[in-house]
């Protein structure tokens, strides 16, 4: 044993055959020169092949040759110097101001009572920027509504007498074409929608809450029969569901992951994944956003390494920030290759994409078994809230005995899940077909007028998330406010969610969203991109970015 | 001939210069480049890697029992709706209506158009209710305090916290990454003596944020927390209190406003007290409530809050509708008071168990009084006999631990909890049952090893 620690790779001495613990640490002999491997491989590949030696030995595994897959990263405009120059000037100005604020006047805050000599509770930085920075776009945040989050909804209109410190409703509601919500295919439905009837009698069936955890008085039939509908609808052996999609993540990556695990995670991963990993206590190591090639290199050197119980790849389907596709079919073939395991969280691309809804594995052509783990949301494209883990059998029921949420989390409230149910099963009924062909309709058609204007819109074309790059703080809230007025709810983000210079306006389309109302957005984005100069893109408008 | 040899000196240097400018900036950007190509499978050694599946073994699960609706043709005493505000038409009517309105899922986190008016009503109403300042809504009762805990404790801070805290606050704290030190259960002279030697290795500071962090009611234990002394020792250490009432608010006390209402403890005093909508509210989700400045703080860094999709509005609407139950009937909480000193006083009877949960607490836990037995062996026993009560028509459940995750793993239980529906008769019921389970599929004596 202590030899094995000595070489760095405690705790799986087990897994590695103690003749060859040299393998361990990385003492790799040093490398002649780099052409030489590359010409190198497909000599070695071929000794490798005669040799009929299972091992990966002498020269390894063989590159990836990428140019067979589709590895394009999403459409990712570089905005020019000057413009990334002038938005780190405005900020820079902008928290100038915000001192000089600080200085000359008391914020108009709460304070801590009665808590005289404690250590100070927040960061410094974190409080001036929600005080000085954030305050000033406040308005375009947590705005309440008071309808269905549906093609349309209503806000409840707010106005501040004092520089938003603080808000008052003014009485006033205002109906909007929605385009802030993750309803991509329309389930956001009040009284007389498609899975109505249904929830109603769920919630008169079962109540509204078991007030139990899943493992101990919390399983309906109803949960059941939403685990094997959801297993059936991706096309794995089985699944398991939660109440809450976040959780998903934090409560199940601990059950599948361990120290002495490795993640290769992508940049762009969701809080939810990366809490999770931490929770976990499993090594990560961070790749560029959507760059496969990246993520080969860490992988390499990592199975190199020799010491990771598990190397596996989290990604998300779509990524909610960026609205870019994860090349799938590409990280599949590394995995295969070099013997990883895939993690993949389907929250925005389930439902949305592919032809028949199944989500992103469906869009890559890759069957659904060749992913190991399957993670996905109810709450964007099922109208609903909740989360599932799929894959196989053995899979599930290891996540059951040994994630945390089966045991210790309350089991879905029935009416949520009688509502995942109807839509899922709507889904396959030709109205249900016609819900998703409509969105990736709706999606090409936006995409393709935004486009025209000459924003910088980032992600692939067929993501129903569409980013539109603003760069600045300010210019943000100007857009937001600007559509407000003019009938469109939209989102905007900034820091933290996004780069601090990279402020961006998000559109979410939806099924439910008309030709009529698309039209009417459009015409509203043209008139603020004119007016505020977003136009930021150097590609031509008529040449295409995208690849169809 | 000097300013020759000056020239020729100046050259050499320059030349000596040159050349080792070239050398380095060779070396280096050849050095760059071999990184950059540098790959360890492609290096003619050997690679031997054998990872682990992602399943490393089968497992098999105890399959839970089906239930329907809570006491669908059995009685209930494992689900923990202690006012029973499950069957309550008013809060159906309600959810209802809200499900026209709204439909079902919110469709977005807070900041993204997922704030819905009843959201605000809600946390408006429990402000009003707790008497505090504001309150924030989480959407999943165990993400709420796993994600308060780590949106102040950061990694170089200290937290205090008692050894049977329930699973969510140990997630909680292992996010944090601060240093945590477990005190014995309920034991404030454990904590005083832990929290002196800290100060004395000025492990407490004043740059250092330190934190107490308890249960109000412990799930796992069913006991009362000493929040007096506790409060005491926060105040006289310099801690902040984090005070989960999950099993109080809507229990004890006499408007159901939690331990702080029943000992009369000032608000606050607690920092930041942390409820739960899945227990008396009958609902799904959590709450945060404190004064404005510690509440305002988690709309921007309780991750749980921001990155996740908000409560779905129906349900939402169910926990302002108990709330309104629970504010214009106060005598619900009486009677379930009365109910758990009862039950306290028949579980006391049994013959071949313990059991340990304080008179008000509405979780008890019953323990096998035979303890030469492994925890493996306890489980599967209680587990034989919560199946036989489930025959008879009584659900109760063996309180269901990951044994190797949690920091402290209680005893083998079963998690009785005392309800408003419960009678005198019921009790008795439960009482004899569990005594009759015991002889027929309980441990027998003859077969156990001296």
């Amino acid at each position: 044993m202590a030899a094995t620690v000595v070489n760095g790779c405690d705790g799986t001495s087990e897994m590695i055959s103690p003749n060859k613990p040299q393998d361990c640490n990385g003492k790799q002999g040093k490398l002649l020169n780099g052409k030489v491997n590359k010409y190198e491989n497909g000599f070695v590949k071929s000794t490798h092949l005669s040799n009929g030696d299972t091992k990966w030995s002498s020269g390894g595994v063989p590159k990836m040759d990428w140019s067979a897959y589709d590895t394009f990263p999403g459409s990712f405009e570089k905005c020019t110097l000057l413009t990334a120059a002038l938005t780190h000037v405005g900020l820079y100005i902008l928290m100038f101001l915000g001192f000089v604020n600080q200085l000359l006047f008391k914020p108009k805050v709460a304070t801590e009572k009665n808590r005289e000599g404690y250590a100070t509770l927040y960061d410094p930085f974190e409080t001036f920027f929600s005080r000085y920075l954030y305050r000033r776009v406040r308005h375009c945040f947590n705005r309440p509504i008071c309808s269905t989050p549906g093609a349309e909804l209503t806000l409840k209109e707010r106005a501040s007498d004092d520089r938003n410190w603080s808000f008052r409703f003014t009485g006033e509601e205002r109906r909007c074409i929605n385009l802030g919500s993750y309803n991509y295919l329309g389930f956001a439905e009040g009284a007389g929608g498609a899975t109505h009837a249904g929830v109603r009698a769920a919630v008169r069936r079962y109540g509204l809450a078991l007030c139990s955890a899943r493992a101990e008085l919390g399983s309906t039939p109803l949960h059941q029969e939403l685990e094997r509908t959801t297993a059936a609808f991706l096309g794995v052996e089985a699944a398991l569901v939660v109440g809450m999609g976040f959780g998903t993540n934090t409560l199940g990556l601990p059950g599948l992951l361990g120290a002495g695990c490795l993640a290769l995670s992508d940049a762009n991963n969701h809080a939810s994944l990366i809490l999770g990993l931490r929770l976990a206590r499993a090594t990560v190591r961070v790749f560029r956003h959507n760059d496969v090639r990246h993520l080969e290199q860490l992988a390499r050197a990592a199975v190199a390494e020799g010491k990771w119980r598990k190397i596996v790849i989290v990604v998300e389907g779509v990524y909610s920030m960026e609205g870019s596709i994860v090349p799938l079919a590409a990280m599949v073939a590394l995995k295969k290759r070099l013997n990883l395991q895939l993690y993949l969280d389907e929250a925005h691309s389930v439902g949305a994409l592919g032809a028949r809804g199944r989500g992103v594995t469906q869009h890559a052509g890759v069957a659904p078994a060749d992913v190991d783990v399957l993670m996905g949301t109810f709450t964007k494209s099922f109208g609903a809230a909740g989360g599932y883990i799929a894959g196989s059998a053995k899979l599930i029921n290891w996540i059951r005995a040994h994630g945390h949420a089966h045991t210790y989390a309350h089991s879905m409230s029935p009416p949520v899940a009688q509502q995942i149910l109807s839509a899922m099963r709507l889904l396959d009924t030709p109205a249900g077909q016609q819900r998703v062909r409509q969105l990736k309709e709706n999606t090409h058609y936006f995409r393709e007028q935004l486009r025209e204007m000459g924003v910088v819109t980032l992600g692939h074309r067929d993501s129903p998330v569409v980013p539109l790059l603003v760069y600045t703080f300010s210019k943000m809230a100007a857009t937001v406010e600007r559509l407000t007025a003019h009938g469109i709810a939209t989102v905007g983000v900034g820091f933290p969610a996004t780069p601090l210079n990279k402020a961006r306006i998000r559109f979410c389309l939806s099924a439910s969203h008309t030709r009529e109302q698309l039209e009417q957005c459009v015409r509203a984005v043209r008139g603020v991109v004119a007016e505020l100069g977003l136009a930021y893109s150097r590609a031509r408008p008529h040449k295409r970015s995208l690849p169809a | 001939m000097i300013l020759v040899d000056i020239y020729d000196m100046a050259s050499w240097w320059t030349l000596v210069i040159a050349l080792q400018v070239i050398v380095i900036s060779t070396y280096f950007f050849w050095s760059k480049k071999k990184s950059k190509q540098y790959d360890p499978l492609c290096n003619g050694k050997a690679v031997e890697w054998n990872p682990i599946p992602i399943v490393e073994h089968d497992v098999t699960i105890e399959e839970p029992p089906l239930m329907g609706k809570i006491d669908d043709n059995v009685l209930n005493v494992g689900s923990s709706s202690f006012l029973c505000l499950d069957k309550e038409e008013y809060i159906i009517d309600g959810a209802l209506k809200a499900l026209d309105k709204y439909g079902v899922g919110s469709c977005g986190p807070r900041g993204f158009y997922g704030t819905i008016d009843v959201h605000l009503d809600l946390e408006e109403r429990l402000a009003k209710f707790l008497e505090v300042e504001e309150t924030c809504v989480y959407s999943y009762g165990f993400s709420t305090i796993a994600s308060a805990i780590p949106s102040y404790a950061k990694k170089k801070d200290i937290i205090f916290a008692d050894e049977c805290v329930w699973f969510a606050i140990q997630k909680g704290i292992d996010a944090s990454r601060s240093t945590v030190r477990y005190f014995k259960h309920n034991n404030m002279d454990d904590l005083e003596e832990m929290l002196a030697e800290a100060q004395r290795k000025r492990e407490l500071n004043p740059r250092r944020r330190a934190f107490l962090i308890a249960e109000a009611i412990y799930f796992n234990t069913g006991e009362v927390c000493p929040l007096k002394r506790f409060v005491q020792l926060a105040r006289k250490y310099k801690l902040r209190i984090i005070l989960d009432e999950s099993l109080s608010i809507g229990v004890v006390g006499k408007h159901g406003r939690g331990l702080t209402e029943l000992l009369d403890v000032p608000r606050d005093e607690i920092d930041l007290i942390v409820g739960s909508l899945e227990h008396s509210f009958a609902t799904i989700g959590g709450f945060c409530a404190g004064t404005h400045f510690m509440v305002e703080h988690q709309r921007l860094s309780g991750l749980g809050y921001c990155f996740s999709a908000s409560l779905p509005p129906m349900l939402t609407q169910a926990a302002i509708s108990a709330l309104d139950i629970i504010e214009s009937k106060p005598v619900i909480l009486e009677e379930l008071s009365e109910i758990s000193k009862k039950l306290n006083s028949a579980l006391s009877r049994l013959k071949h168990f313990t059991f340990r949960g304080d008179e008000i607490s509405p979780v008890k836990h019953i323990y096998l009084k035979k303890d030469d037995l492994t925890d493996r062996l306890k489980h599967s026993y209680l587990r034989n006999i919560t199946n036989y009560c489930m025959e008879k028509g009584v659900a109760m459940t063996v309180a269901a631990y990951l044994r190797d995750v949690e920091v402290n793993c209680p005893e083998p239980s079963i998690r009785l909890t005392s309800s408003r529906k419960l009678t005198d008769d019921t009790i008795s019921l439960i009482c004899s049952l569990l005594d009759e389970a015991y002889e027929k599929v309980g441990p027998k004596p003859e077969l156990q090893p001296v």
